[in-house]
């Protein structure tokens, strides 16, 4: 009897911690109100921005920037340029005042993860973003726990892209066979160091 | 020996009917037991913070200083002009070649063509959007853009001109060269003629 309890109620205590104290569960399915209702599907799908047009320096820098306003007007300066849900990055471009963005994914500040080693490596941005050219609000798909992280740096091969198809976002390989031989092909070409070291994220 | 089954799936559906299931979208900011090392007083880019008065992280450059590696110098590689005036160079102060021009039509194929189009006629996705007017780069009858200095293509792409924003931002002046090279190529790709192929090419374009 006092065992059956035990099972149950230590059973379920313990389930509940594995499947809610996750990121899984905790950061999975985040998607804030932002300030301003961007859809990344209307202008990555339809429009067909880059994800580099506004994401300009995820190329160069260990962190991928949210656009200026100023980029924002080179062409709403003319498209919806009355719009009243642009009137944030008008004033924004007017004035010099950060529109207040809400930050989606993010890791732990103990953790060094550097965008420009990836997607110039032939990580794509849906690796760890999930399919954001089909987001009209972004929203965290991917849990981004160690685990995440570790799964690829252990076997990174499956998850490499011809550099030229790192921001193509529905960019889908030949077969997934053929891609894993690619990308286990582009490993050893570009001599890709996945390290699993501590220190290669916690410094 | 029933009611304990009953409660521990009361408790059950309880927990799981409060806190939902793994992957549910939510609006609520994500639960940090232990945050004080997940998020550390430290300066992140472009995150709100308010040891600073405007209360931002990212500071912009006090005036009349200069950021390290930045093209500061007024040379005609970073400025698009002949030095101590304000004429603009004639020719690409870079040597041009396939790395260059391969280099220029990736910058190119993301930060112009939405609006100038692939091919450079104007005629770009924003330009069924509502854009006004777009620069044809081929420019038949003007021939603005044919004949205008390499320099001041270089200072438009960089500053900007009319409704057209600046790229000086997300385009170091390399970069900017090599945009100019491409767009060269471009126009020579639309308003070459034969005899700008050599010989030897000449049988394969027929």
């Amino acid at each position: 009897m006092a065992v059956l309890v035990l099972l149950l109620f230590g059973g379920g205590a313990v389930g509940g911690i594995w499947y809610y104290f996750s990121p899984k569960y905790t950061r999975v399915g985040y998607q804030p109100i932002q300030p301003v209702p961007f859809s990344h599907s209307v202008h990555v799908d339809q429009v067909g921005l880059d994800c580099r047009y506004c994401h300009s320096q995820v190329d160069k820098s260990w962190y991928s920037n949210v656009p200026s306003a100023s980029t924002c007007m080179n062409c709403h300066n003319q498209i919806l340029s009355e719009d009243p849900r642009l009137a944030i990055i008008r004033d924004s471009a007017k004035t010099g005042q950060s529109v207040p963005w809400v930050q989606v994914h993010k890791v732990p500040d103990y953790v060094f993860f550097n965008h420009s080693v990836h997607v110039n490596r032939g990580v794509s941005c849906v690796h760890c973003h999930g399919d954001i050219n089909k987001m009209d609000e972004v929203y965290h798909a991917k849990p981004l726990s160690m685990t995440f992280c570790l799964d690829c740096h252990r076997n990174p091969g499956p998850n490499l892209r011809p550099l030229d198809k790192v921001t193509d976002l529905g960019w889908k390989g030949p077969s997934p066979d053929a891609q894993k031989a690619q990308g286990e092909q582009f490993a050893h070409d570009w001599k890709v160091n996945a390290s699993q070291n501590c220190s290669a994220c916690h410094r | 020996m029933r009611y304990i089954f009953l409660v521990w799936i009361i408790v059950v559906g309880m927990v799981v009917g409060i806190a939902g299931f793994q992957g549910d979208k939510t609006r609520r900011t994500p639960i940090e037991l232990f945050p004080d090392m997940d998020r550390q007083p430290k300066l992140r880019p472009q995150t709100a913070n308010a040891f600073f008065q405007d209360g931002r992280s990212s500071q912009l450059a006090p005036e009349g200083t200069i950021a390290r590696h930045s093209s500061w110098e007024k040379t005609p590689e970073n400025t698009g002009k002949v030095v101590g005036t304000t004429n603009f160079v004639s020719t690409i102060p870079l040597p041009v070649d396939a790395t260059l021009l391969a280099k220029g039509q990736v910058k190119y194929t993301i930060y112009c063509a939405p609006c100038h189009g692939a091919t450079g006629d104007g005629k770009g996705v924003t330009s069924k959007l509502g854009m006004g007017v777009i620069a044809d780069l081929h420019d038949h009858k003007g021939r603005k853009l044919i004949t205008a200095a390499d320099g001041q293509l270089f200072d438009t792409i960089g500053q900007g001109k009319g409704l057209m924003g600046g790229y000086g931002s997300v385009l170091n002046p390399q970069e900017r060269w090599a945009v100019v090279a491409y767009v060269r190529a471009l126009q020579l790709a639309k308003l070459g003629s034969l005899d700008d192929i050599p010989n030897a090419e000449r049988a394969s374009i027929k």
